[in-house]
């Protein structure tokens, strides 16, 4: 960590990829290779995002920094702790407490109202009952879901369904959101919506945020874009200079 | 993750899909509510049946004539059992016996002083009946052995006749009452007076006053009323507490084969209350037996099928799986959340079936009675198998419940996540 933050102008870093390979049917005849050696860092409060053609590997780069899935080899350092050598209720609880995932198709339980879909993840945490409900009706609040908090998912349209997956990602406080396409299913207008409440997290709270888009507008809103090519990084746009996330960030935490 | 909020959680999924919860459960209804529902039935049937005997005497054997040829003649007064019979018998068997008894009904009579009566039935005993049926007496004595072989008019009353024929103050020992009996009046000294207690058996119309209580006069007084032979073609003995009845039963029935012997027409047969008890014990507990495989078959087949449903749900949750595991649960908290959630479903249907188990042994042994003539007794659940239902309930979904909910703990994420 010190040997990262001696890099006097960077962040500290939160995800650290070296030469990251994924491969899958192991040892057989169909052996395939999807990640080819990734090797990124992403630093704490950056808005990243992953661009890349159908099949280039971006979700599957995604499953393992969210801690979903383990490389094949490689290291990948999330918020200092080596991936690898964790056991899967390791896993789960770094999952639970430090990444928020939003999914194209929004997942939310069916059968349960949105504000039980937002607790769940404080459910795992061990969150006592009143304080989870609390908490969960402040992130409804947040992203202007108040007034459907009783809603079925199904009573719900994708903006909306989105906004509560969002309120849900952001329950157990994580460091970093994952959104896989969460405006792929959504049209440009909804689209906006959502991008505009990560565009808030990232500047209000400093969440460190990794968005993968088809869209290129979306992407060219944030900090720095990656392409992703048959599984190698294969281009890296800086759009913003993030010299004042610094004070930004610091805004954020005080703001908690 | 509290045991509690997965008690809610699995509630609100079997609420979403009710009718398929209830199919589900219908193996474990039907298998704990036919457990209820027989040990409800035989449990009532034993205590009815053991109260009927007991209150007849369970030391009790009955020993009586049986036709040797299966002709209903009535015998002549050589078959009959003698009175030097019975008591060459009761002193061979002394050790064993505790008392035999004789008894003659002689009908209803009247006792009657003035304008005061007192309805009673009128019957023969011996002094051995007093020890068979643990008779308690309120005043005086019971007959004794002097009295019944000196066909004395000596009699035991019930408190409820004193009442009706005597003022409050005064004794009825040793008074004389006058009793009408097949038109003839017959006197009789009291020397003892029980308490009647109405029985659940008899019914009795009318006033109290009215009431028909059993009046005891010497067996050989009741005899020579009636007019019947001398002998008797049937004794009842009570077993000492040392002697088992069953096996004193056989030792009597050895010992009057030979006296029998010479008989063409007729032998001694006796009748233990404890052998018919026992057999009426192992009847109802082969019954129980069937039925609890039966039960146990359907608690089977409702397991599989609970673990049926469970892996179905499994697979159609699987992306629900996934998202929980993408949120953090770890696998114990899925396999947890399956487990309770199949033990909920036993459970409820151990639950429903326990209801309803009930409600067909209180029926079903309400039916028995009425045929059976049990009156006075009444079902009761009985709590320990209950507990031990609702506890079999939830075993059976956790054991049936493992394997689905493991299925669904081991679920790579990524892979539930994707699925369609
Ligand atoms: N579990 C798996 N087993 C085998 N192959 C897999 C598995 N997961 C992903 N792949 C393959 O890896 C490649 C990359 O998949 P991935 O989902 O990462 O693509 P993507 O970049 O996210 O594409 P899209 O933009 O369409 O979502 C695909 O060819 C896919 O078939
Ligand atoms: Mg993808």
């Amino acid at each position: 960590m010190d040997n990262l933050d001696n890099l006097d102008t960077e962040k500290r870093s939160i995800i650290e990829m070296d030469g990251v390979i994924k491969r899958f049917y192991i040892d057989t005849p169909n052996e395939l290779t999807i990640l080819k050696g990734i090797s990124m860092s992403v630093r704490e409060g950056e808005f990243l995002s992953i661009v890349g053609a159908s099949g280039s590997g971006k979700s599957t780069l995604m499953n393992i920094i969210g801690a979903l899935d383990r490389p094949t080899e490689g290291t990948y350092i999330l918020g200092g702790e080596n991936i690898q050598k964790m056991n899967t209720n390791k896993l789960s609880d770094v999952r639970n407490r430090r990444i928020g995932f939003v999914f194209q198709t929004f997942n939310l339980i069916p059968r349960t109202n949105a504000l039980k879909n937002v607790e769940l993840p404080m459910l795992y945490s061990g969150i006592p009952f009143m304080e989870r409900t609390r908490r969960a009706k402040e992130l409804l609040k947040t992203v202007g879901m108040e007034d459907r908090m009783k809603h079925l998912p199904s009573e719900l349209s994708g903006g909306q369904k989105q906004r509560v997956a969002i309120a849900r990602a952001m329950a157990n406080d994580p460091d970093i959101i994952l959104a896989d396409e969460p405006t792929g299913a959504l049209d440009t207008e909804t689209g906006r919506m959502v991008m505009d409440i990560f565009h808030k997290l990232n500047r209000e709270q400093g969440k460190t945020i990794l968005l993968i888009t088809h869209n290129p507008e979306l992407a060219a809103e944030t900090d720095r874009i990656l392409t992703i090519s048959d599984g190698e990084i294969i281009g890296e746009e800086i759009l913003n200079a993030t010299e004042d996330t610094g004070e930004i960030r610091e805004e954020g935490e005080a703001a908690q | 993750m509290s045991i509690i909020e997965n008690i809610l959680l699995a509630i609100s999924g079997l609420r979403s899909a009710k009718m398929r919860s209830l199919l589900t459960m219908l193996g474990i209804i039907i298998g704990i509510g036919s457990v209820i529902a027989i040990v409800t039935i035989g449990n009532a049937m034993t205590a009815a049946v053991t109260g009927q005997f007991s209150s007849f005497g369970i030391r009790n054997i009955d020993v009586g004539l049986y036709s040797k040829t299966g002709s209903y003649g009535t015998p002549s007064e050589s078959d009959l059992l003698s009175m030097e019979s019975i008591e060459r018998f009761a002193e061979r068997f002394a050790g064993k016996v505790d008392a035999y008894t004789l008894q003659e009904s002689v009908g209803m009579g009247t006792a009657k002083d003035g304008r005061k009566y007192a309805n009673v039935r009128v019957m023969g005993v011996n002094d051995g009946f007093a020890i068979a049926q643990n008779f308690k007496l309120q005043q005086g004595r019971f007959l004794n052995l002097r009295e019944v072989k000196g066909t004395k008019n000596m009699a035991v009353v019930s408190d409820r006749l004193v009442t009706n024929l005597f003022p409050p103050n005064q004794s009825p020992l040793g008074q004389e009452i006058k009793v009408t009996i097949m038109n003839e009046i017959h006197t009789f000294t009291i020397v003892g007076v029980y308490k009647y207690e109405a029985s659940a058996y008899e019914m009795n119309m009318g006033s109290e006053k009215d009431i028909m209580t059993m009046m005891y006069i010497p067996v050989s007084t009741a005899k020579r009323i009636a007019g019947t032979e001398e002998g008797y073609d049937y004794i009842t003995v009570t077993a000492s507490e040392t002697a088992d009845p069953t096996q004193l039963g056989m030792e009597i029935e050895e010992y009057f084969a030979k006296e029998y012997g010479r008989n063409q027409r007729y032998g001694i047969i006796t009748y233990s209350m404890q052998s018919m008890l026992t057999e009426i014990t192992t009847v109802m507990d082969t019954l129980k037996l069937a039925i609890s495989i039966i039960a146990g078959i359907s608690l089977l087949v409702g397991g599989i099928g609970v673990m049926n449903i469970m892996l179905v749900s499994v697979t159609e949750r699987t992306r629900e799986i996934g998202t929980r595991k993408a949120l953090g649960a770890r696998n114990s908290a899925i396999r947890i959340q399956f487990i309770v959630e199949a033990m909920i479903i036993c459970l409820i249907g151990g639950i429903i079936g326990i209801i309803l188990g009930l409600a067909m042994g209180f029926g079903g042994f309400s039916l028995m009675r009425s045929a059976m003539a049990l009156d006075g007794f009444n079902a009761s659940p009985d709590v320990s198998v209950i507990v031990v239902a609702v506890l079999f309930s939830m075993g059976i979904g956790v054991f049936f419940g493992y394997y689905p909910a493991n299925k669904a703990a081991k679920l790579d994420p990524i892979e539930a996540l994707r699925y369609e």
